[in-house]
Parts: structure tokens; C-alpha cells; sequence
């Protein structure tokens, strides 16, 4: 339960200290820095990251979402194409999908070019993958559950009763 | 013009001044802020802009849109045991405010007396007033964790009154009260033939027991007016949206108040209320689940900073005792020095002496910050400093 709890008020905010998840949640430091740990020894936790607004952000930066369509054979199996994709470091994120295709992957590079560049030298010569269809993000507006944009001013009354 | 005498002689509320002193300060913390720094979930927004789409933009039944009040009925039952029928016991208003105004100006006479558990939301007192009614303050103890006792309702002498107000889970206090608690209280009532106004707007927001309202204790449905809404839980503050739930009787004479002077609580609100009885479980939870979290972590850093605090259950407030004996000298100063605004407890009436009112109800970074705020200022100032 302690576990779950911990990985609620991380999830809000990975920014917390074990000081402050322990006075939140009503726990010793000591357990919630042994529960922490735990989570990370398993794996369960594979790393803590900053979600950004890249709009705000001087540096261009191409993301693109790549839909793959696959054909299995008796010695290729899903696990196998995607260990081999996810290695590359431009792939952001991989999921094998139900429905029309196969596999959805984001890339994340510097440009256009060097994305096609990637897809049409890496991924399309691959022997299993029969399709590529690669959308490029033009605009986002909501990153791992947070709203991007600039929210709305807190407008309520400074004291209320 | 002349102001009416029951008017003029109501003084305006006391948390005015500090409102102004927190307004000229920029970069200000507050922490005395009495609804959800949330917004209401986007579901019910999204319906209330879909009813204003569709044109509903009409008054309702009196009482309320009839599927509203068979919603609240159902919502109730499940969640506090309590049942009401939706044609006859249930009253839809302009905010919870409204419907603690009709209880009174529907049951008390001029010269009747209101027997009004303290320290407590702003209105009650006025509202008594207004109604023409005396008022008795019930202050309650720090030492009972401000509960409701049947002792400080005898010493209060409470015995005398027509009427008891009391809201659990408790503003200002953070303060909540278990069945068997309540059950004294309830004692008490029934004994000296007292109506009930239970003000449960806060009943979501019970950490450490399962809310239990006072109706549904023996003996007490037809002598008590619950009242609820939709401003904490929901929060929908702005939307004006609350109920009544009482016997027959006491609807129909609350109604006959409403029905002149609101004619139907707000349409749109409506609407925006019955999405979330449908389907915001899941967001009020997660918001409980929020406040529980920063509850826990001001009531950690009080106890380390050395401030003395009560363990608040309920609602989205902690009542500590203000390090200084003056507690709005206090108050004031935090305000001016490391822009931190806290309410103090005297603007809740008796009881509330030497105490701060501190509302969480602010996301995590800004209370943290606050919170080391006011370390700082406790840390660099003498315990009681000289005028």
C-alpha cells in the first residue's frame, strides 16, 4: 500500500523529496527512502525526467510518430523487431498496437531530414517491416497528463470565508 | 438612505481587513483562501456549456430540475445513508449559503434563540440576525479538538435555544466528528426539543473517518435540515450550487422563502451538478486524495517548526494556535513581512482566539513555499514580541 501511495505522489511531481513524500504520506523518511529504493532495484521506477513545453524552447526539435507494419516468421517474433528498433537512440518511445499496424514509435530529432534519413536507412530495411507511415508532430498541447500552454491564473480571491 | 436596523447593526465581516492587507502585498502566499484552488472537472463544465449550447437557459421547478434532485437523493443515500424523497425533501439552491439563509428566515421567529457551534463560517451569525433571531455562541474547546460537546452546549446554554447550527467537517478548524461524538449532540437536541441546521458542505472531505451526518442518527431526521452542495467537493464555488435536505414539512417552508426571492437556483449549475453526481467520482477522489496529501504535510512541518496544531480531520483547513498570544498582531505581520495571509480565528467567532486559520487548498509548490515562509518568519522572531 505504502508502495502505491509513494508512487502516486511521485508520479505528481518526481521533485519531491523523500522528506516531503514522508510528511505527505504520513511515513518515517527511512521507509519512504527504502520503498524508493526498492521500486528503483526492481525496475519498477526506470528514471525520473523533466515533461517540457518545447514551444518555449529556442532549439527546433522534429518529433514524429511512425506507424510499422510488420510480417512475423518462425524465427522473428514482435519481441525481436522491437528490441532491434528500440536500441536506436532517436526512438523516443515503442508499443506494439492493436489495429491497423503493428507498432507505434516516436522519434525525436533534430530535423526532418534527419528523421527520414533514420526511417528510410534504419527502420524500412529492415527484412519484417513491410510499411512505414511517419507522421510528423506539428504542435502539442498536453505531455504525460499535464496541459501544455499557460494554464489559467489562479483568479480566486486572495481571502475568502 | 437609512439602512434597516437589523442591517446596520451587523457588522461587516471580519476577514475584510485582512483581505485588504493581503492585497497590497505582490508575491503573496494565501493560505487564507476558503475553496478548492481546483477547478470544477471538466466534465461538468463541458455540460454546463452543452446546456447553454442547447439553449437551457430557463428557470427550473422551484425546487430544482426533478432529475438534479432524484440524483442527489441517490448520491446521498449511497454515500451518508441518508434518504430523502426527491419530490418532497429535497431543495435545490443558489449555493449551500442560500439554503442555510432559508432554514433560518423559514424556522426562526424574531426573539428566538440560535444556539451557533463556534468557531464557524462567517454567515451563520448574520444570518440569524437578519432573521430577526438572538444568537447563542456555542464556543468549542481546543482541548475537545473542537468538537461539539454536550457540555459546552450546556455551558453555553444551549438548552434554551429554538434552534442548533453546527457544520462538521469544520470551518475553520479542520475539525470532524464521529457517529458515537455526534450521538451527545443528538442527545442533547432531542432533549431540549432543538431543530438541527447541519451544514455538511464539507462531508466529502473527511480524512480519518467516514462522514456521518447527524440526520441520520435515532430521533433526528425530523428535527434537522441537512445541507450540502456542490462548491468543495465539486469545486464549483462560482457555479452557486447547493440543496437542502429535510422532511416534507421543512422544504416546503424553505421553498416558500425561495421560491419569492431566488425563484430556482441557477439553471446552468444544474446542469454542470448533474454531470458530476454522474460521472466525477473519480475526480472528486483524486482531489480528497490532494488535500489528504498536503493536510499530512502542513500538520509534519507544524509539529517540526514547534507550532501547536490539533490534528485536523476534515474540510481543507488546519487550526493552529498562533505562536504569538495576539493572534492577528500575528497574522498581520506574516502578511507584511514574508507575504503569507492566514486567517485569524476571531474572524470565526468565539473560540477561535489565538488561532490561525490555515487553508491548504493551494497547490503543493506554492504551500511549500509558504510553508517555509513561515518557518522562516517563526524561526527570527521572539515567541510573543513586544507592541
Amino acid at each position: 500500500m505504502s508502495q502505491e501511495d509513494v508512487l502516486a505522489v511521485l508520479r505528481k511531481s518526481a521533485r519531491n523529496s523523500p522528506e516531503d513524500i514522508a510528511r505527505q504520506l504520513d511515513m518515517d523518511t527511512d521507509e519512504v527512502e527504502a520503498v524508493i529504493e526498492q521500486l528503483e532495484d526492481e525496475g519498477v521506477i526506470k528514471g525520473y525526467q523533466a515533461i517540457l513545453d518545447r514551444r518555449k524552447l529556442d532549439e527546433e526539435v522534429v518529433r514524429a510518430a511512425v506507424q510499422l507494419n510488420v510480417t512475423l516468421d518462425r524465427e522473428t517474433g514482435y519481441e525481436d523487431i522491437a528490441s532491434r528498433l528500440a536500441k536506436f537512440e532517436m526512438v523516443d518511445s515503442l508499443h506494439l498496437v492493436s489495429g491497423d499496424f503493428d507498432f507505434l514509435m516516436e522519434v525525436e530529432a533534430g530535423s526532418m531530414r534527419e528523421v527520414s534519413q533514420f526511417i528510410s536507412d534504419k527502420v524500412a530495411p529492415v527484412p519484417e517491416i513491410t510499411q512505414t507511415i511517419t507522421h510528423y508532430v506539428m504542435d502539442s498541447y498536453k505531455e504525460q497528463g499535464i496541459l501544455l500552454g499557460d494554464g489559467h491564473d489562479d483568479d480566486r480571491l486572495s481571502i475568502s470565508p | 438612505m437609512k439602512p434597516a436596523n437589523r442591517v446596520e447593526r451587523v457588522p461587516p465581516s471580519g476577514i475584510r481587513r485582512f483581505f485588504e492587507l493581503a492585497e497590497e502585498q505582490d508575491d503573496i502566499i494565501s493560505l487564507g483562501v476558503g475553496e478548492p484552488d481546483f477547478t470544477a472537472p471538466w466534465a461538468t463544465r463541458e455540460a454546463a456549456i452543452a446546456s447553454l449550447e442547447q439553449g437551457k437557459t430557463s428557470y427550473t421547478a422551484n425546487r430544482g430540475r426533478r432529475d438534479l434532485r432524484e440524483a442527489i437523493g441517490e448520491t446521498v443515500d449511497q454515500r451518508y445513508d441518508l434518504s430523502y424523497d426527491p419530490d418532497e425533501e429535497v431543495l435545490v439552491t443558489a449555493g449551500a449559503s442560500e439554503a442555510v439563509d432559508l432554514a433560518f428566515r423559514a424556522f426562526v421567529d424574531p426573539g428566538d434563540t440560535v444556539a451557533v457551534a463556534q468557531p464557524c463560517y462567517v454567515s451563520y451569525v448574520p444570518g440569524v440576525q437578519f432573521a430577526g433571531g438572538e444568537v447563542c455562541p456555542v464556543p468549542t474547546r481546543r482541548e475537545d479538538k473542537f468538537k461539539l460537546t454536550r457540555e459546552v452546549l450546556a455551558d453555553a446554554g444551549a438548552d434554551e435555544a429554538e434552534m442548533l447550527v453546527m457544520c462538521y467537517p469544520n470551518n475553520p478548524t479542520g475539525a470532524t466528528m464521529t457517529r458515537e461524538e455526534l450521538g451527545e449532540v443528538a442527545a442533547f437536541a432531542r432533549e431540549h426539543d432543538l431543530t438541527v441546521v447541519s451544514d455538511e458542505i464539507y462531508a466529502e472531505l473527511s480524512y480519518e473517518h467516514e462522514h456521518t451526518s447527524i440526520a441520520t442518527l435515532p430521533g433526528m431526521r425530523e428535527r434537522t435540515i441537512v445541507i450540502n452542495g456542490f462548491s468543495k467537493a465539486y469545486a464549483m464555488t462560482g457555479l452557486r450550487l447547493g440543496y437542502a435536505l429535510a422532511p416534507a414539512e421543512a422544504t416546503t417552508a424553505m421553498n416558500r422563502v425561495h421560491q419569492y426571492t431566488m425563484l430556482s437556483a441557477p439553471t446552468t449549475a444544474q446542469y454542470a451538478a448533474l454531470e458530476g453526481l454522474a460521472s466525477c467520482d473519480g475526480v472528486v477522489d483524486e482531489m480528497v486524495t490532494q488535500y489528504d496529501r498536503r493536510r499530512n504535510l502542513v500538520l509534519s512541518r507544524f509539529e517540526e517548526m514547534g507550532i501547536d496544531c490539533f490534528r485536523a480531520s476534515g474540510a481543507f483547513y488546519a487550526f493552529p494556535a498562533a505562536p504569538w498570544d495576539d493572534a492577528e498582531a500575528f497574522a498581520e505581520a506574516l502578511i507584511e513581512e514574508v507575504n503569507v495571509a492566514a486567517v485569524p480565528g476571531t474572524a470565526f467567532g468565539e473560540g477561535g482566539n489565538g488561532h490561525l486559520r490555515v487553508s491548504y487548498a493551494t497547490g503543493m509548490d506554492d504551500l511549500k513555499e509558504a510553508l517555509n515562509r513561515l518557518e522562516q518568519f517563526v524561526d527570527t522572531h521572539e515567541t510573543n514580541p513586544k507592541a
